[in-house]
């Protein structure tokens, strides 16, 4: 056993993680970055469509209309401040990943070529096929293999964080597990970066990987960190039935079509002007209405390819050409794709400020475990990329300077001990005839039905119950795998403890929160409501273990809310 | 539907070492890494093994699969079982790195090579203001290699590998030929002269394996051919591959068939004598064998060497495969 000492601590190895990292040892500091997975192997690789550049040259379009059609999408719960940041800064991040070699598709003249996204007025979205997230999360990656960058970092791959050091109401760092020989170890840092991705998991079915449990967002509240905007859970309109897996608004973006049992674009009724590339919110609202009326085949609608023609989906699409015929047997250049909403990305996250820093000192949060809140009610396609680059990057050059000169008096080795109580408690258990996989599935298809698409307050009531039965079984549960190295099945138990502890925020805010904006679509209050509802929800842990509510108000500079159409 | 699994297990903590078999019922629509995880998740939560995004975009789940690397998200129990609805699926961890425990390799020499390649772009002088001008082929090409998501099936079954640790091995290489061939990099020829050393482009055998297990469409062994042709082409020939390819042909255009007494001079060079010493005993083996035909033994190119009969057809058909573009060897869609 053994401390560890850093001036700045990343954990996560995704993009926004990667980018804070890199930007902080630019900087001078002593970085260590800590993933559960090989930084490679982190979600950030799913994305395919792309990644708005707003300001960046013709194709990345003035930053002025990324601003307003962030903040409109938000459905006006977006801060300004935050979203002005995130389209002036945007176009200089997606050129950054350019000169650092990310290979985006290019035009005749050899510039970088856009592509059209949801919710966006016009093309302006930089793209590689259909990788985009990999592209940029392995050319992040190539810039850490750098002999310079590598021997001066410190990183634990394969290293799960348990928890955070919070000392004098100070963030120091985290205790975090060697996955490799299960020993437990305080890594400790003058400045703590979160950077854990998101919770789709505690939805079953769901875009994410299996990894995407909500750890960060779960370690922060449980630290007392505000968090805020929960119940704004992203519902994307095509994912494959089943195993969820996500077809690219990307598809929709080269002008493929949805369609009902009859063949008819239904958008047509719902969003005249924009179609399918209406705001997502509005696009899986639309394709429930029409499954709900018994307009659909086995549950799903279509989404519609073959017009595209075999080498736009070949040179563009490769990637969900190879998905609908690996995983559904279907060749979308000639067959039609049936696709129904799934949970996908949440909006909100750990409260920080335009810097990325929460009101704990020392810690910070960047990416999909954050909420700055950039996105509001509903997340543009194409800018969570965005966000994870602009606010990892403005993460690490807040934390750095302020670091710098301070004296932090050194960590005791003890702050482990509650961890590997808490751990020796899982191990030394029974299983008592429950098993993990069975709660989490129980939790994932009760959330989908009760806290999805549309909420009623008798359904998100019984779900908090719901949450109550599962959390005591969770309490009783035990594991099979008793040894140190590698063990997965203790691992999942834990993270298990954190998706109970988001899903029970997710439905906290939901019941919360009276009226519908965004994602967030209450049956009983059919309507927008500004006069009342124009704040962010946060939920505090307290010292004695109970949760405090508090309102924020939105921070509205240039636009003032308006009904949203599209 | 019914499956069975046999799993190799290795457990580092007791020194263990065996098969765990298992039969379980799944729906037929599964994969290898569905009916592993209701394995784990179920049955048995001592199994360890990678796994995360269930689409082969993570590449932690690659795994031997009845002796063959590929990706268990991507193998569909079902086609694995086509021949034989009894079939046990063999299920064991990668080749060629260590297990760690159960299905999980330790993947540092991996990591450590693709590190040796420099594998990010160096460009030279001052960065433009907008982006790099670069035409489309280019990074549509560079995209495909971009796909590679680093799961080590190609590394775990290169048979080069197996033999000599100190190959760089087709991951590494591939990444390689995507700093290479980037038009945005401005190091082409140290890159080629170093990738030409031991170890390198040249040492691959073509076995094609790596075409083969590579689940994303890579064709790594593609991307060494395409770094070797660059390299003759930037004139790097002061290596043994190198040479070797340059002896082979010159033989064949001179004289129409392989000079074997020429060839091993020809590829170690003409004054590297220790070397040439290690060679001995196996031609004296083919001497005696009847195998270095004495009438070779002027070099190819000298005035007397030996000609074969139709000199002229040999030589049409040199020039015309000069002229002609590198056959890529098939890349093969996986069924399952
Ligand atoms: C299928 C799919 C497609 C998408 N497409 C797009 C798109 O086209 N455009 C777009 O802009 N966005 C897209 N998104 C959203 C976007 O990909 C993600 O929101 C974003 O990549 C999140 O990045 P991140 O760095 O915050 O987190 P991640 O990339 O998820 O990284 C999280 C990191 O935290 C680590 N971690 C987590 N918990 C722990 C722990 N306890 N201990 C140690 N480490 C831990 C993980 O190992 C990982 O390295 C898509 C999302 C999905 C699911």
């Amino acid at each position: 056993m053994a401390v560890y000492e850093h001036d700045v601590l990343v954990i996560g190895g995704g993009l926004a993680g990667m980018r804070a990292a890199l930007r902080a040892q630019e900087l001078g500091a002593d970085v260590a970055m800590v993933s559960k997975v090989h930084p490679v192997r982190s979600h950030s690789n799913a994305a395919q469509g792309g990644i708005n550049g707003p300001g960046l040259g013709e194709g990345g379009g003035p930053w002025e209309e990324h601003f307003f059609e962030t903040t409109k999408a938000s459905d006006y719960l977006g801060d300004q401040d935050a979203i002005e940041i995130l389209a002036r800064e945007g176009g200089k991040e997606v050129l950054q990943c350019e000169h650092w070699g990310v290979v985006f598709s290019r035009k005749d003249d050899g510039q970088m070529a856009v592509r059209r996204f949801g919710g966006m007025g016009k093309a302006r979205t930089f793209f590689v096929g259909a990788i985009t997230g990999q592209a940029i999360l392995h050319v992040l990656y190539e810039q850490l293999m750098k002999p310079a960058v590598h021997d001066a970092m410190r990183m634990y791959e394969e290293w799960f964080v348990t928890s955070l050091i919070v000392d004098e109401g100070v963030c120091r760092g985290a205790v975090a597990m060697n996955i490799r020989t299960g020993e437990l170890h305080a890594i400790t840092a003058k400045a703590t970066i979160i950077a854990t991705g998101g919770l789709g998991r505690v939805y079953e079915p769901s875009t994410n990987a299996l990894i995407c449990t909500g750890d960060g967002i779960a370690q922060a509240y449980r630290a007392g960190a505000p968090i805020m905007d929960m119940e704004m859970v992203q519902i994307h309109p095509t994912t494959l039935k089943g195993s969820g897996v996500l077809i690219t608004e990307g598809a929709r973006g080269e002008g493929a079509y949805l369609l009902n049992k009859d063949g008819e674009r239904f958008m047509e009724k719902y969003a005249p002007k924009m179609m399918e590339l209406a705001s997502r919110d509005v696009v899986s609202r639309a394709e429930q209405m029409e499954i709900d009326a018994g307009r659909a085949v086995d549950g799903c609608v279509y989404l519609d390819m073959r017009h595209l023609g075999e080498d736009v989906i070949k040179e563009k699409l490769e990637e969900i050409y190879e998905i609908a015929r690996d995983l559904v047997n279907i060749d979308i250049a000639k067959e039609l794709l049936p696709v129904l909403p799934g949970v996908h990305y949440i909006m909100g996250g750990v409260k920080t400020d335009i810097d990325g820093l929460t009101p704990m000192p020392g810690l910070y949060s960047a990416g999909e475990a954050a909420c700055v809140s950039v996105h509001g009610a509903n997340r543009v396609g194409a800018n969570s990329l965005l966000d994870t680059l602009v606010f990892g990057r403005r993460a690490a050059e807040h934390a750095v300077p302020w670091m710098q000169g301070k004296t932090f008096k050194p960590i005791p080795e003890s702050v482990v001990e509650n961890d590997r109580k808490m751990i020796r408690g899982i191990l030394d258990r029974p299983t008592n005839g429950d098993r993990v996989a069975k709660i989490r599935r129980d939790m994932g298809v009760s959330m989908s039905a009760n806290v999805g698409l549309f909420r009623s307050p008798d359904k998100l009531v019984a779900q908090q119950g719901e949450l109550k039965t599962l959390r005591e079984r969770y309490d009783k549960v035990g594991v099979e795998d008793k040894g140190s190295v590698f063990n997965t099945d203790l691992l999942f138990h834990i993270e298990l403890g954190y998706m109970l502890d988001c899903a029970d925020m997710i439905a906290t805010s939901a019941i919360e929160r009276k009226e519908s904006r965004g994602a967030h679509t209450r049956l009983d209050f059919p309507n927008r409501d500004d006069e009342n509802w124009l704040k962010h929800i946060v939920l505090t842990k307290q010292p004695d273990g109970s949760e405090k509510m508090t309102y924020i108000p939105v921070t509205i500079t240039e636009f003032q809310p308006e009904e949203r159409k599209y | 539907m019914k499956v069975k699994l046999k799993v190799k297990r290795s457990n580092p903590e007791t020194g263990d070492s065996s098969y765990s078999k298992y039969e379980i019922e799944t729906e037929n629509s599964v994969t290898l890494l569905d009916a592993l995880i209701q394995v784990r998740e179920y049955e048995d939560g001592t199994l360890a093994l990678r796994c995360s995004c269930r689409s082969a975009i993570c590449g932690s789940c690659s795994m031997r699969v009845d002796g063959r690397a590929r990706l268990a998200c991507r193998a569909k129990v079902i086609a694995l079982t086509r021949d034989n609805p009894e079939h046990e699926i063999v299920v064991e961890p990668m080749g060629n790195m260590p297990v760690i425990k159960d299905l999980v390799n330790d993947m540092e020499s991996f990591w450590s090579k693709m590190r040796q390649v420099d594998p990010y772009i160096k460009p030279e002088g001052p960065t433009p203001e907008a982006e790099f001008r670069v035409p489309n082929e280019a990074m549509i090409d560079l995209t495909h290699v971009m796909n590679c998501i680093m799961c080590g099936a190609c590394v775990s079954d290169c048979t080069v590998l197996e033999v000599d640790k100190n190959f760089i091995a087709p991951a590494a290489l591939a990444k390689a030929y995507r700093a290479t061939a980037d038009p945005r990099d401005d190091h082409e020829h140290d890159r080629l002269e170093k990738l030409s050393e031991y170890g390198g482009i040249w040492d691959c055998t073509r076995c094609n394996m790596c075409v083969e297990v590579c689940p994303k469409g890579v064709a790594p062994m593609n991307r060494i051919m395409q770094l070797r042709e660059m390299a003759l082409e930037a004139g790097i020939k002061g290596n043994a591959g190198a040479r070797h390819t340059g002896i082979f042909t010159k033989s064949i255009e001179d004289g129409g068939r392989l000079n074997e007494i020429w060839m091993v001079p020809g590829s170690v060079g003409m004054f590297n004598v220790p070397r040439m010493m290690k060679e001995m005993p196996g031609a004296l083996k083919m001497l005696r064998a009847g195998k270095l035909p004495i009438g070779q033994v002027i070099p190819p190119g000298f005035p007397g060497s030996h000609k074969m009969h139709g000199m002229d057809r040999v030589r049409n058909v040199v020039r015309k495969s000069a002229s002609l573009k590198p056959v890529k060897a098939e890349v093969k869609a996986h069924d399952a």
